[in-house]
C-alpha cells in the first residue's frame, strides 16, 4: 500500500516540464474517461428496463452540479484523444517527431485543439440552463 | 508513452504486449473519430435536451439512420470498453507490484469489461425495430436514402 502510494505521489511530483504533465493529464484523463463510460453503459442499458426508470435518470444527467461533471469529461475526452494523436505521431515517426522543439511544439497545438473542440461543447451543454437556444436545434 | 518510460513489473515484452500496443494506436485512432464525433454530435448538434427515451429509440436507433447509429454505437463500446480496461490494465501494473493485489484488481477489472459489454450489446440488439422492418430492410432504406 505505502509503495503504491509513493509511486502515485512520484507521478505527481516528479519535475519535468511540458512531457511530464502531458503524461499525467493523459493518464489521469483515459481513468476518468473510463469510470463515465460504465456509469454510460448503465444508464443506457436502462433504456431496455423500461421508459420510467431511464427518465428518472436522465433527470440527474441534466441537474447542474452534474453539467460540471461533464465539463471535465468534454475536457477529458478533447485532451487524450488530441494528445493520444501527438503520442502515436512521435511513436511512428521518431526522427520527425521527437525532437524537444518539435514536441513542445505540439504539445501546444494539442491544448489549442482541446480548447477549440472544448468551447462550443461547453457552451452548447450550458445554455439550457440560460434558456439559451442554438438555431438548429429542433426540441 | 513516448517520454517517460514506462516501468512494468508484469506483463514482459512477449507477443501480447506488443499487439496490446499496437492495440492501443488503432483504437486510439478509431476513437478519435467514433468518441469524438459522439460527444460533439450529443452536444453541440442535437443538444443535450434532445436525449429522451423517444429520441433515441424512435429517432437514433430506429430512425432512417438507425442501423447505421446501431452499427457505430456497437463499434464505439467495444472499442472505448477494450482500449479503456487495456489501459487501465497497463495502470495497475504500473503502480500495483504485490503478486495477489495486483490479479486480484486485474480480475475485478476484466469481470467488470466482461459484464458491461454484455450489457451494451444487450441494448443495442434487443430495443426492438419498429413495424415489420428487419434489420436487413432498414439497411437497405438507410443506403437508399
Ligand atoms: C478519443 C480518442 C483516443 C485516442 C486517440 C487515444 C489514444 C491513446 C493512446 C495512444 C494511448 C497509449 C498511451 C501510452 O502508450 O502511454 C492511450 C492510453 C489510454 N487510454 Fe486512450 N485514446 C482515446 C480514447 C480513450 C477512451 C475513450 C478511453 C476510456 C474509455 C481511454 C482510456 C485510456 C487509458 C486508461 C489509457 C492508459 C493511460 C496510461 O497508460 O497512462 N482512451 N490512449
Ligand atoms: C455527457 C456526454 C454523453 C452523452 C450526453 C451521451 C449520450 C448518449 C446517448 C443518447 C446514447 C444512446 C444511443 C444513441 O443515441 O446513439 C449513447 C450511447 C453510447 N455512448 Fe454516449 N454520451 C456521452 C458520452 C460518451 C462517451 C465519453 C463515450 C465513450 C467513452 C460514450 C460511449 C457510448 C456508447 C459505447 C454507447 C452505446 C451504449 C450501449 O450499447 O449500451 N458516450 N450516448
Amino acid at each position: 500500500m505505502a509503495s503504491i502510494v509513493a509511486s502515485i505521489w512520484e507521478g505527481i511530483t516528479y519535475r519535468g516540464r511540458e512531457g511530464h504533465w502531458a503524461w499525467l493529464l493523459h493518464r489521469v484523463s483515459g481513468l476518468g474517461i473510463l469510470l463515465f463510460l460504465a456509469l454510460h453503459i448503465v444508464d443506457i442499458y436502462l433504456i431496455g428496463v423500461g421508459k420510467e426508470i431511464f427518465e428518472a435518470f436522465l433527470f440527474f444527467y441534466h441537474s447542474a452540479p452534474f453539467k460540471v461533471l461533464v465539463m471535465g469529461l468534454l475536457f477529458g475526452v478533447y485532451y487524450h484523444a488530441f494528445n493520444g494523436v501527438r503520442i502515436i505521431l512521435v511513436d511512428f515517426w521518431p526522427e520527425r517527431f521527437s525532437n524537444w522543439k518539435t514536441q513542445r511544439l505540439m504539445f501546444r497545438v494539442v491544448i489549442v485543439l482541446t480548447l477549440l473542440a472544448f468551447i462550443p461543447s461547453a457552451i452548447a451543454t450550458v445554455a439550457p440552463l440560460f434558456n439559451l437556444h442554438m438555431p438548429w436545434w429542433n426540441h | 508513452m513516448a517520454l517517460k518510460t514506462r516501468t512494468r513489473s508484469y506483463g514482459s515484452p512477449n507477443r501480447f504486449e506488443v499487439a496490446s500496443w499496437y492495440f492501443m494506436r488503432v483504437s486510439g485512432a478509431a476513437l478519435l473519430v467514433l468518441a469524438v464525433f459522439h460527444l460533439f454530435y450529443m452536444h453541440v448538434i442535437a443538444g443535450v435536451d434532445a436525449i429522451t427515451f423517444e429520441w433515441i429509440v424512435n429517432e437514433r436507433w430506429n430512425g432512417p439512420l438507425g442501423m447505421f447509429w446501431r452499427t457505430y454505437d456497437l463499434a464505439l463500446l467495444l472499442f472505448a470498453l477494450l482500449h479503456g480496461a487495456n489501459g487501465a490494465r497497463w495502470v495497475i501494473d504500473d503502480y500495483i507490484h504485490g503478486r495477489g493485489a495486483n490479479l486480484a484488481v486485474k480480475s475485478a477489472l476484466y469481470v467488470l469489461t466482461a459484464i458491461l459489454i454484455l450489457m451494451g450489446m444487450q441494448v443495442i440488439f434487443t430495443v426492438p425495430l419498429h413495424s415489420q422492418q428487419t434489420a436487413l430492410s432498414a439497411l437497405v432504406t438507410a443506403l437508399g436514402r
